[in-house]
């Protein structure tokens, strides 16, 4: 349960490895379609990660369902609390999407999900180039909206803290430890 | 319970417009980086400058942009006994393991001559019974033409046809040869290496090298090769012009109805101080070589009906055991593969290409 108006440890947690992997994961992504010398290297990184987000989103949710955040500021206009509220089941609904669309599209593609090793994970989805066709661009496309809803993500979280000054970046990014910000 | 979030203190009469321009010039900066990292402001050559340049503002929809023509082939490996000493990956221990394969001739058209083609290949897909997967594709040519994909391009665009002469322009191919002068030997073989009159008895190998681990965690740089059991026979300049243009698919079928065809993998393995990123430099002959097993080919199905047209044989799907070595073609095989793959398979999946996915009433 989150106290003082703060997201719960676990949350928190959560909050800041995702955003590093997934921003690694973007980036990752981005550079691998296009690098001559790099695709199998950042391959090899890309799946594994994008598994364990998909594990880690799941834990996430289920936490974030049991454990509600803190409510916005009483103050804040309607329209930012609906794009606050809009933005994060984006987010969320990215966070499962992406490893699913990206698993599926190897699956459709006749490729090997490898994770490391000898580890691989079994097709979730008929090889086909129909559906191949479909999921391949999706998965770029979902990508770029990925990353464009993290910069406004971002952004907001920024303009929380250092324009609106309300507490809602601290109650992410501090424990609830007494401190009220200022 | 918690309580609603007190709301802003009174504000201290403090402009917005430093914060806001502050958090501009943040999202701009990682929005410049994600840019760059994807190559909009241009990073140099991409496998997409690659495969347009394959394509040659041409391709056939649909079909593979290189190596374009040719068969699935069905078969299976079984492992010699010395193959485990080489890696532990589970192929070299199932006694035998089912093949997708390919075999085919190199250019970017689906009709083109087989008796015109200096370049014949295959390609591998060996699936174990634990879902590992092997993939490999090997050229007939003994060394890969140049260490670069930046010399790969380089000999595209110098080779490809002056429109004037409908020739390559030789000044052009001078200059390549002046800045990429281990392409001199890959172009005497071609001159002069004879040619052989089946798929059958002709070896392939994989250029490339890799890094093989074993059970004893012992590892070798190692190139492979499938060497044919089928004795060679010459085709002479002569037969090559009077040949059918698809003569190799038509004689591997009269083959194979009397016989599987078999070839040895011999794997070679490197000695100290030997190139093992380059794969424009052949290792000496004295190298340590084991055969680590049989390949047997039993039946062909055409391409564009065939298992092996929706496979994208990239040479770094590797199973437990097997590792790509820092070979630069290496990873460009794979990442050109993968944009060929890319778009040949959108093509099928969205309709565009009847022929290549044989569909009733596509034009030959």
């Amino acid at each position: 349960m989150n106290r003082h108006g703060h997201f719960d440890a676990l949350a928190r947690t959560l909050h800041w490895l995702m955003a590093a992997m997934i921003l690694a994961m973007l980036f990752i992504g981005a550079g691998m379609v296009v690098s001559l010398a790099w695709r199998p290297t950042l391959l090899d990184l890309h799946r594994p990660l994008g598994i364990a987000i998909l594990l880690l989103v799941i834990v996430r949710l289920v936490n974030r369902l049991r454990s509600p955040p803190p409510p916005l500021p009483a103050d804040l206009p309607a329209i930012q609390k609906f794009a606050a509220h809009a933005s994060h089941w984006l987010l969320y609904g990215l966070m499962f999407a992406m490893p699913l669309i990206g698993w599926s599209m190897l699956s459709a593609g006749g490729y090997p999900i490898v994770l490391f090793g000898g580890v691989h994970l079994p097709a979730i989805a008929p090889h086909s180039p129909d559906l191949y066709a479909l999921l391949r661009p999706a998965h770029t496309v979902l990508a770029y909206v990925l990353f464009a809803t993290v910069l406004g993500h971002l952004g907001a979280a920024l303009f929380h803290a250092w324009v609106r000054r309300d507490g809602v970046f601290s109650s992410m990014a501090r424990g609830g430890g007494g401190d009220r910000t200022p | 319970m918690s309580q609603p979030m007190p709301s802003s203190p009174p504000p201290r009469k403090r402009s917005p417009v430093p914060a806001l321009l502050g958090i501009a010039a943040i999202l701009a900066l990682i929005a410049a980086a994600f840019a760059w990292v994807g190559g909009w402001f241009g990073r140099g050559l991409t496998p997409q400058a690659i495969t347009d340049t394959i394509e040659a503002g041409k391709p056939h929809p649909g079909f593979r942009r290189a190596h374009t023509k040719g068969v699935c082939v069905a078969g299976s490996f079984s492992p010699s006994a010395q193959a485990p000493q080489l890696s532990r990956a589970r192929v070299f221990t199932q006694p035998s393991t089912p093949i997708l394969g390919r075999l085919s001739i190199a250019g970017g058209d689906p009709h083109g001559a087989d008796g015109q083609a200096r370049v014949r290949s295959v390609a591998l897909l060996l699936k174990t019974d634990d879902g590992q997967e092997w993939r490999t594709a090997m050229n007939s040519f003994p060394f890969f033409v140049v260490a670069t994909p930046e010399g790969f391009l380089a000999q595209g665009i110098a080779s490809a046809p002056d429109p004037a002469t409908g020739k390559p322009d030789p000044a052009k191919m001078a200059a390549f040869l002046k800045q990429y002068p281990e392409a001199g030997k890959f172009l005497a073989w071609a001159k002069s290496a004879p040619w052989s009159n089946s798929w059958a008895n002709t070896q392939f190998n994989g250029v490339n090298s890799f890094w093989f681990t074993n059970a004893q965690g012992q590892r070798h740089a190692v190139r492979w090769s499938l060497r044919p059991q089928a004795a060679f026979e010459d085709l002479s300049a002569e037969q090559r012009a009077q040949s059918d243009a698809d003569f190799l698919s038509e004689e591997f079928d009269a083959r194979l109805a009397k016989g599987p065809v078999k070839w040895d993998l011999v794997v070679t393995q490197a000695n100290d101080g030997d190139p093992i990123d380059d794969a424009s430099q052949p290792w000496p002959d004295d190298r340590k070589q084991t055969v680590a097993g049989t390949v047997t080919f039993t039946g062909t199905t055409p391409q564009d009906t065939g298992g092996c047209r929706d496979i994208n044989y990239d040479p770094t799907v590797l199973p437990e055991g097997m590792e790509p070595s820092k070979d630069p073609i290496l990873a460009a095989r794979s990442a050109v593969y993968s944009v060929s793959f890319n778009r040949r398979e959108h093509e099928i999946g969205t309709g565009q290409a009847p022929e290549a996915a044989g569909q009733q009433g596509a034009k030959p």
